[in-house]
């Protein structure tokens, strides 16, 4: 089968029962798509299909010919990190970083639709993504701060994120 | 007032700067190797066959299909793996397959190491155990009421795991003293870590005899430990490698039965085995928060100085040993670290049940009885007229004082804690002021910065680091500290870059490898920032000492006056004078030869010398104070968490942007514990776990999740690398009592036990209307006889810090 993965046709052989995450990890080599449970509840596995956000673990792969696929290897544009990369890496949005390809790529779908979200915009984007070790704080601080990088704004974190409130 | 340092962290280049850590890219790329992002070629995939029953005798175990099932290469049953292990040395019992009898649901039975995992499952599927079920055990009181049949034969007696009893002071002379005296009872439910990486587990035995394991785990140390006892292989042909870790909190402390059978499949099959745990697996593997039951008697006076305390608590262990006794310990050694307590009693029972094992979770052992203790402050101050505030603030423990249980308290920023969550959430006019349904809440705690003890008996270091210089320039850090999360590749990085003056990322930071890196005991008990970091400070200045020689000699200037910085080493008084950095590494390596320093860290000794001593001593303790605002719907019992003030007292920031982040999370794992996380059994249906998903384990989602502000008062700590302490685990401590002291202070209900649900609520409410007591939580404590309790006195009556020696007993007729 032939699968449209970050901007480029490659072909895979697998069994027909394979979801996306397992032919991604597994038959294509691309470990940046985690998981977390495998059933649909986690948010970890996402990655973007059409620009859209899916759990991978829940989607057969041999429905997704001639889809653009988009895995957490396809964000960064050749040695250039996406914005919203550098802002996670700025803010240490990524602590034990698990759940942060799922996010990034969630994220990222957020901004192409609404440039400048609000918090709730951000926090209603990522309702379905668990993290367990950032308290999701420095992840909105991260959104927020790419959209304003993206937006053009020569942005940096606030000083209460980085060193707290005086 | 001394606090926040900010970005002006006293002449310091790179500690106390927000730096990116050394790992932050290829986290964001997805390039991170993750146990489970390990392919090796020939690998074969292990599944486990685990017990569907929660307590029973194993008649027979027929694997016979299983070995005849498509693509099975080997499987793997309890005979062939017979020593018994465990990670501390008073609690060996656990077999890496149950070998005649299960202890819980999801106890390993069986394994079998297949070509795929569907093939493997499919195996595991065809083996035929028998049971001769024995009656199950689902609670404290169970366990206490059945000594029969017991879950181990070892232990105190009956399902008595352990007992521990001691007195610090003269007890009697204490409640004397207190005009007031009064006995709370509340409860803390168990609930688990739920790291987002499922457990996972690569092993490769070459046929040269060595084994090579790549785990989830977050202590490789003790893996490598119990990987040679029970696989009967020299511990110097085992190594293992911590894989970056997908999300810890403790879950991940224990070595696991999986990481042993797929290391003895590798042997037996001689190709790479790989387990990756389902989500369900994990959570019986759990290793989590124990229930406790707890009561507290606490004497005081009218100015709320408390003059005794005796606090007992009950402590629901689970099916095996783990950490427990450690944990039990912890339910009661540092109460005595936050406000002055004359004279302590503690009394600790661990008891066995047919559950998942609990063990150690952020804040190990504590966040139970502080809990206890910081409810029952606020009903103090309620019962004394006090604002909890001033209660607290009035009655701190000094700094560079010892308590009544004899652990060394150095600085102590508590006090500048309290004033900061106040000043922050407008505490003073919004207290038990705010309308019905909203309301503030305070919290406090203490935590230790790394156990003072190793888990096994030794007197070598905690911690080790080596480095290694060469003319490219570039400095390598060995360690065997494990990446979490937590930044502890980072902070190392940090702390060498400091210390030489050269940036983080000219330095390649090698960790966690037992074959490479020094022994590091392990990412727990808050303990690597300063351990580790103190190691780093050791080798980087021995490195810096080569260098500064060899340097002097080439500037004609003497080694003390040069200084280190923005990759050079210069003159300190004419600092156009100098060399590059890799410059000083060449006159280095010209002058001595290969260069390579070591360094590594013990802590001090505790001042206490009774048997026991050893749990609760640390370096340093962090503190921080909490206030929560909530909102409580009186008609629904609902709970919502608005905003949590934290200020923390984790001295010198390495990196404040890290330590946030650190906070940030904290408060959100107490935030579950405090509204909605429970590990809970159905106990009347074979004690299976009620919902071991995560979509019904209920964790905070952004939509959860509070508001924060987070202050860091940054006070220097003469035990920690460049003034650090912890973070990482002591701000969850005060969440879930400040939510309930909130709660309290909203609709005038006390809910004695954690979690918090609308429920709970709700009752309380409903039957504060008829005009009962407002009041959710346990009403009885169970009674248990206690051995002689281990009896210091206090130093404030002039003990030394040794037991008493009792006389033996004679009866009175």
């Amino acid at each position: 089968m032939t699968l449209r993965v970050n901007g480029e046709l490659a072909e895979v052989a697998f069994a027909p029962h394979k979801t996306l995450l397992e032919v991604l990890r597994e038959d294509m080599g691309l470990t940046g798509t985690k998981h977390g449970c495998e059933l649909g509840e986690c948010g970890t596995c996402a990655v973007l299909v059409n620009g859209q956000p899916v759990l991978s673990c829940l989607a057969l792969t041999v429905a997704l010919e001639g889809h653009e696929i988009t895995t957490i290897e396809g964000m960064a544009q050749g040695p250039d990190l996406h914005p919203l990369q550098t802002a996670f890496a700025d803010l240490g949005a990524a602590q034990c970083g698990y759940c942060t390809p799922g996010i990034l790529l969630t994220a990222q779908a957020l901004l192409e639709q609404v440039p400048r979200p609000s918090l709730e915009q951000i926090q209603q984007a990522l309702a379905g993504n668990l993290c367990r070790c950032t308290g999701y704080i420095k992840i909105y601080e991260a959104v927020e701060l790419a959209a304003a990088r993206m937006a053009g704004e020569p942005a940096e974190p606030r000083k209460e994120s980085v060193y707290g409130w005086e | 007032m001394a606090g926040n340092n900010g970005s002006k962290a006293n002449g310091l280049k790179v500690v106390g700067k927000p730096w990116k850590k050394v790992d932050a890219a290829e986290k964001c790329t997805g390039q991170t190797k993750f146990a489970d992002d390990i392919f090796l070629p020939r690998m074969l995939h292990c599944k486990l066959l685990r017990s569907t029953v929660p307590h029973a005798l194993i008649q027979n175990i027929d694997a016979s299909q299983a070995v005849k099932s498509p693509g099975v290469k080997a499987v793997l049953l309890g005979r062939d793996l017979p020593t018994l292990y465990g990670i501390m040395p008073v609690a060996q019992d656990e077999y890496a397959l149950a070998v005649d009898k299960v202890r819980m649901v999801g106890d390993p039975v069986a394994a079998v190491a297949a070509l795929d995992e569907d093939a493997a499952t499919e195996a595991v599927d065809r083996i035929d155990v028998e049971y001769e079920l024995l009656p199950a055990i689902a609670s404290i009181q169970e366990a206490l009421d059945n000594p029969e049949p017991r879950i181990h034969e070892y232990g105190e007696y009956g399902n008595v795991h352990r007992r521990i009893a001691y007195e610090f002071g003269d007890m009697e002379a204490g409640f004397a003293e207190a005009d007031f005296i009064r006995e709370d009872t509340c409860f803390y439910e168990g609930n688990t870590h739920l790291p987002l990486e499922q457990h996972a587990s690569v092993a490769r035995f070459s046929h040269d005899g060595k084994l090579t394991l790549w785990s989830s785990t977050q202590n490789p140390h003790y893996l490598h430990r119990t990987l040679a006892k029970v696989l009967g292989l020299a511990a110097s042909h085992v190594r293992v490698i911590a894989t970056p870790c997908g999300g810890g909190f403790g879950g991940k402390c224990d070595p696991f039965n999986h990481d042993i059978v797929v290391s003895k499949l590798a042997m037996m099959t001689g190709r790479p085995v790989k387990i990756c745990l389902t989500r369900e697996e994990v959570f019986y593997c759990h290793r989590g928060r124990h229930p406790v039951l707890m009561r507290t008697k606490t004497g005081f006076k009218k100015d709320g100085a408390i003059t005794a305390m005796h606090h007992r608590t009950f402590v629901d262990g689970g099916s095996y040993g783990g950490h427990g006794v450690a944990s039990t310990f912890y339910t009661g050694v540092l109460q005595p670290t936050t406000y002055k307590i004359g004279r302590y009693k503690f009394d600790g029972v661990r008891v066995f049940t047919n559950k998942a094992p609990c063990g150690p979770k952020r804040g190990h052992g504590t966040p139970q009885p502080r809990f206890a203790q910081e409810v029952q402050m606020d009903k103090i101050a309620e019962q004394l007229g006090m604002d909890p505030a001033e209660l607290r603030k009035r009655h701190l423990v000094e700094p560079n004082s010892i308590t009544a249980n004899w652990l060394r308290i150095g600085t102590i920023g508590l006090g500048k804690c309290i004033d900061k969550v106040l000043e922050g959430s407008g505490w003073k006019d919004r207290f038990r002021k705010m309308p019905h349904g909203k309301g503030l809440g305070l919290a406090c705690s203490a935590y230790m910065t790394g156990a003072g003890t190793a888990i096994y008996w030794n007197s070598m270091p905690h911690s080790g680091v080596q480095l290694k210089l060469d003319r490219s320039g570039l400095v390598a850090v060995f360690c065997g500290t494990t990446e979490i999360g937590q930044g502890s590749d980072s902070m190392l990085a940090y702390i060498v870059a400091e210390v030489l003056g050269i940036d983080p990322f000219d330095i390649r930071v090698v960790t966690s490898d037992t074959d490479i890196t020094p022994v590091d005991l392990g990412s727990y008990s808050s303990r690597v920032t300063l351990m580790a970091g103190n190691a780093a400070v050791q080798a980087a200045e021995r490195a810096k000492d080569y260098l500064a020689q060899a340097v002097a000699e080439k500037l004609e200037v003497p080694a003390s006056r040069l200084g280190f910085a923005e990759r050079r080493v210069y003159d300190l008084e004419s600092p156009d004078k100098g060399v590059s950095f890799i410059e000083a590494v060449e006159l280095a390596e010209t002058k001595f030869g290969t260069l390579g320093t070591t360094g590594s860290y013990k802590p001090p000794k505790a001042p206490g010398k009774f048997k026991g001593s050893g749990v609760g001593p640390s370096p340093a303790y962090s503190y921080c104070a909490a206030v929560a605002e909530v909102d409580v719907n009186p008609e629904t019992g609902w709970v919502k968490v608005n905003r949590i003030w934290m200020a923390h007292d984790g001295g010198q920031s390495i990196n404040p942007v890290l330590v946030m982040g650190q906070v940030e999370g904290s408060i959100y794992m107490g935030l579950g514990e405090a509204l909605m996380e429970e590990m809970v059994y159905r106990g009347n249906r074979n004690v299976v776990h009620k919902f071991p998903s995560m979509l019904e384990y209920k964790s905070p989602t952004t939509l959860e999740m509070c508001d924060v502000v987070t202050y860091l008062l940054e006070d220097r700590e003469p035990n920690g690398p460049f003034g650090a302490k912890e973070a990482g685990q002591g701000p969850l401590l005060p969440v879930p009592p400040a939510v309930a002291n909130a709660v309290y202070d909203a609709v005038g209900v006390r809910i004695d036990e954690v979690p918090i649900t609308p429920e709970k609520v709700l009752k309380a409410i409903r039957t504060k209307a008829k005009g009962q007591e407002g009041r959710y939580g346990p009403l009885t404590f169970p009674e248990c006889e206690m051995p002689a309790p281990i009896t210091v006195p206090t130093p404030q009556e002039g003990g030394d810090g040794k037991a008493v020696v009792r006389e033996p007993v004679v009866e009175q007729k």
